[in-house]
């Protein structure tokens, strides 16, 4: 655990790729199974442990110097693991620190009673770094700049093998993955490769504008509208069926309509969607579903999970990935029109004679649950990663809306000594006249330089501290974009705004001209 | 009957307080560490949000009126009084001494009596042994007036030894590179130099020009540096494997692109919260702090044992919330002109 420790420690201050790659080669190399396959799992994502859920990390603390002083130190480090290490001090007569493979294989075993007790055991026999490093891993977020890709391209440089070979094995193995490093490291036999269900690294789009759009010729690209769900992969082959993330991380057990739905073998690309009748939910009724180990039979009835198709990437036991868009096309169509299958539809493509044409109907088009459009060239293989050039996507425009910023609160992480997070309000009629009314909350959409003078202006105009949170003066003039807006009981506005982000700041404009409530309001329909 | 004694009846509040200028000490008319030049200041050491320039007169310990004169250009306008350690002087109505704080090279407390009031301004301190200063003295009073810079029981500075190994550490698994140490240029430069030579490290350590005054000053005091000399006067130097201490500001400066492919590490209490460390672009962050972290701040109340406590520039909250908790008067006092640094 404590090599473990080391690792995370000197992975969370390395900057650089190319170090970050060395440190976790050495760590793989050096540590013997199965600590370091447990933390190969550990870093890509592949580790779960409901047992130390946050509330009982801060029963810990709060038991520890009680829940002022916890709460203090809690609201200054803005992690609550680091500041559970922090506080925490090692006890010299609790004997060795745990193994990774301990740690793992013991909270595996353990009954969620049992786990308060262990945890403490261990806490005081490890280090400050080392009960980071537990406590990062027991609540899953570890979060030291180290993607599942690259610690996949770290084991794969120690066996000398392209990254993607690696992948392809991946999701036929289980952690602490004996079978990987020893044939990585120990001239074993490469473990199979499980072909069909596997994760196929995913194509995604450039953003475009429609200025950039005249310099393409409108005769090569294809359009289809671009759904506000999330992009997944439906993967079936010999019998095993998955949902994948566009990123590759396997969500079929949140989606138990769709698995068994699937009755075909093949990999297509498609949008995650709620569905009723024919039309597609909004985006909030998706996130019902997100992130969720259980489904209750209420939420797939009443959220029932669709998959909306915009390409084929396998078919049966062929690889169409080498084809152009064009013919997969093609595929797809006569493939979806073999086979009424109520939880698959077809995305439509949108024709267009040129970009002008499509222009109106992108404007048209203000039905929820539509994010822009896709633009794909007629003749683009399938490709992993980013390419530029075959795909872009062209979003619907934010709405914008001038609001005054109210409260500011310090963010967490590498933000902990900014305020960064912005409340922001609207005109209404009050009581006593005027009043600004909160309808939302920001954090991001500035850039490093202006959050340095957003942090400085609260400082500065700083009316009163509530705790970790500011109130400033109605002073300050934010344009905030958004990409919906709902109506909300939980929030005292009425309304919620959908990824609102701040877009400029208007030191130019006075907070009386700042926009209405009302004037949101109008923007439902 | 009971007889009420002056000590009970004097509210400590009247006669020292803070103003916009400073802590002002009513019966002695003058004001200690403030923040604009004054008539009359007692200085409890050297640091720049403590000691400014310009005051009619200054008392002070030798070394940090030494250490005043070599960054204010020898304050030829100031009335300048020395006052050692042990040491008590009457100003006004008021009987002025000064204990070791054990900050930095001069740092003291200042211990105020009046009317058979006794109180402690501690200044900075901390209580880990430090090489180039005198221990902090626990001192009996009725009201003590404590930092609280790192008082959030997250901070506890680990042991000096084991950070220094760190970096020998480092040293020695990137022999082809440069350690470049960012650390404040008064008392954490040369108990840094003093803590690796303490740990073995004989060779020479390059410093920042900004650095080399007041490292001549701590030698001419006694403490031993040993072989260190100024990046400037380096001829046919790789800096490959050498250690070169410098402002943390100086890292990120273009005058750091001499080194090779250096490796930042940066000293100060703050490295203990991750997020700062990374704030501070450190690579390698070592806690090594002149200030007191949170069990030596508590253990001090315990030791020093006043009924009343005044907390000053930090994390005022916490502390006062401890204090509370063990039966001690405590409150925060708010004076101008104390800002976070390098600590």
């Amino acid at each position: 655990m404590q090599a473990f420790a080391r690792l995370l420690d000197s992975l969370s201050f390395q900057p650089a790729r190319n170090a970050k790659l060395r440190l976790i080669e050495t760590y793989l190399r050096e540590t013997p199974d199965p600590d370091r396959g447990w933390a190969l799992a550990a870093l890509t994502g592949g580790l779960d442990f409901s047992s130390a859920k946050p509330a009982l990390l801060r029963g810990f603390g709060q038991e520890k110097i009680g829940e002022e002083l916890f709460a203090l130190s809690y609201d200054y480090v803005g992690d609550l693991a680091e500041t559970l290490a922090l506080i925490w001090e090692t006890d010299p007569a609790a004997g060795p620190p745990p193994t990774l493979g301990e740690v793992v294989e013991t909270l595996q075993r353990a009954t969620r009673t049992q786990t308060p007790a262990i945890l403490k055991r261990w806490l005081d026999a490890l280090d400050s770094t080392g009960r980071w490093a537990l406590l990062k891993l027991l609540t899953g977020a570890l979060r030291v700049g180290v993607s599942a890709r690259l610690a996949k391209q770290a084991v794969a440089n120690i066996g000398d093998q392209p990254v993607d070979a690696v992948e392809e094995v991946w999701h036929g193995l289980e952690a602490p993955y004996r079978p990987l490093f020893d044939w990585l490291l120990n001239g074993a036999p490469r473990p199979s490769s499980n072909a069909g269900a596997a994760f196929l690294p995913a194509m995604l789009a450039n953003p475009i504008d429609r200025a950039e759009l005249d310099a393409l010729d409108p005769a090569h690209f294809r359009a289809e509208w671009k759904w506000d769900g999330i992009r997944v992969q439906v993967a079936a082959s010999g019998g095993l069926k998955r949902l994948y993330s566009r990123a590759g991380e396997d969500v079929s057990g949140a989606f138990p309509d769709i698995i068994e739905a699937i009755d075909f073998e093949g990999v297509f690309d498609g949008e995650l969607l709620v569905r009723r009748e024919s039309a597609v939910a909004p985006f909030n009724d998706l996130q019902q579903r997100l992130n969720r180990k259980t489904v209750t039979p209420k939420m797939l009835k009443e959220h029932p999970a669709h998959v909306r198709l915009y390409d084929v990437l396998w078919l049966e036991s062929e690889d169409l990935r080498g084809l152009g868009f064009d013919e997969r096309r093609a595929r797809l169509e006569s493939w979806i029109a073999q086979k009424e299958r109520p939880r698959f539809d077809l995305s439509p493509l949108v024709s267009f004679a040129d970009w002008a044409e499509l222009a109106a109907k992108r404007e048209e088009m203000r039905a929820d649950g539509i994010e822009g459009l896709m633009l794909k060239r007629g003749d683009s293989a399938y490709v992993a990663g980013r390419p530029k050039g075959p795909w872009f996507k062209w979003k619907r425009d934010p709405m914008l809306a001038d609001c005054v910023m109210m409260y500011a609160q310090r963010g967490h992480g590498k933000r902990s000594s900014f305020y960064s997070d912005f409340t922001f309000g609207c005109w209404r009629d009050g009581a006593e006249g005027r009043e600004l009314a909160p309808v939302g909350k920001a954090y991001f959409g500035f850039t490093d330089e202006e959050l340095r003078w957003l942090d400085k202006w609260v400082r500065d105009h700083t009316v009163n501290r509530y705790g970790p949170v500011r109130e400033v003066e109605q002073k300050l003039v934010l344009e905030i974009a958004f990409d919906g807006i709902a109506r909300s009981t939980r929030h005292k506005s009425g309304v919620a705004m959908r990824f609102p982000r701040i877009s400029r700041i208007r030191t130019d404009k006075p907070a009386a001209e700042a926009d209405s409530v009302d004037n949101l309001l109008r923007l439902l329909s | 009957m009971a007889i009420t004694t002056a000590t009970e009846t004097l509210n400590p509040r009247t006669w020292l307080y803070p103003t916009p200028r400073g802590l002002y000490c009513e019966p002695g008319d003058f004001y200690i560490d403030p923040a604009f030049a004054v008539p009359r200041a007692v200085i409890t050491h050297g640091h720049g949000d403590h000691a400014r320039p310009g005051h009619r007169k200054a008392l002070a310990t030798p070394e940090t009126l030494a250490i005043m004169r070599t960054r204010f250009q020898d304050m030829p306008d100031t009335e300048q009084q020395a006052l050692r350690y042990g040491e008590s002087v009457r100003i006004g109505e008021v009987e002025v001494g000064f204990a070791p704080a054990g900050h930095i090279l001069g740092s003291a407390q200042a211990v105020l009596a009046y009317r058979g009031q006794r109180i402690v301004v501690s200044g900075d301190y901390k209580r880990r042994p430090d090489p180039t200063c005198p221990p902090f003295e626990p001192v009996p009073c009725d009201v003590f007036i404590t930092e609280a810079t790192f008082a959030l029981p997250v901070f506890h500075h680990p042991s000096d030894t084991g950070e220094i190994g760190k970096l020998l550490r480092s040293v020695a698994t990137f022999p082809e590179r440069t350690h470049l140490v960012g650390v404040y240029a008064l008392g954490k430069c040369q108990r840094v130099i003093r803590l690796l030579r303490e740990a073995g490290y004989d060779k020479r350590i390059w410093l920042h020009g900004g650095l080399m005054s007041l490292c001549r000053l701590y030698q001419e005091h006694g403490v031993d540096l040993g072989d260190v000399a100024p990046v400037s006067e380096a001829i046919l130097e790789t800096f490959k494997g050498a250690i070169v201490l410098c402002p943390p500001s100086a890292i990120a400066d273009r005058w750091s692109r001499r080194f090779a492919e250096p490796i930042a590490a940066v000293c100060s209490g703050w490295m203990n919260v991750r997020a700062r460390a990374r704030q501070r672009g450190a690579e390698l962050p070592l806690v090594i702090s002149d200030h007191a972290d949170w069990p030596e701040l508590t253990q001090t109340l315990k030791d020093v044992g006043a009924p009343r406590v005044w907390v000053t520039h930090g994390r005022e909250e916490a502390l006062v919330h401890y204090a509370r908790g063990i039966g001690i008067d405590a409150e925060a006092l708010h004076l101008a002109g104390r800002e976070e640094e390098d600590s």
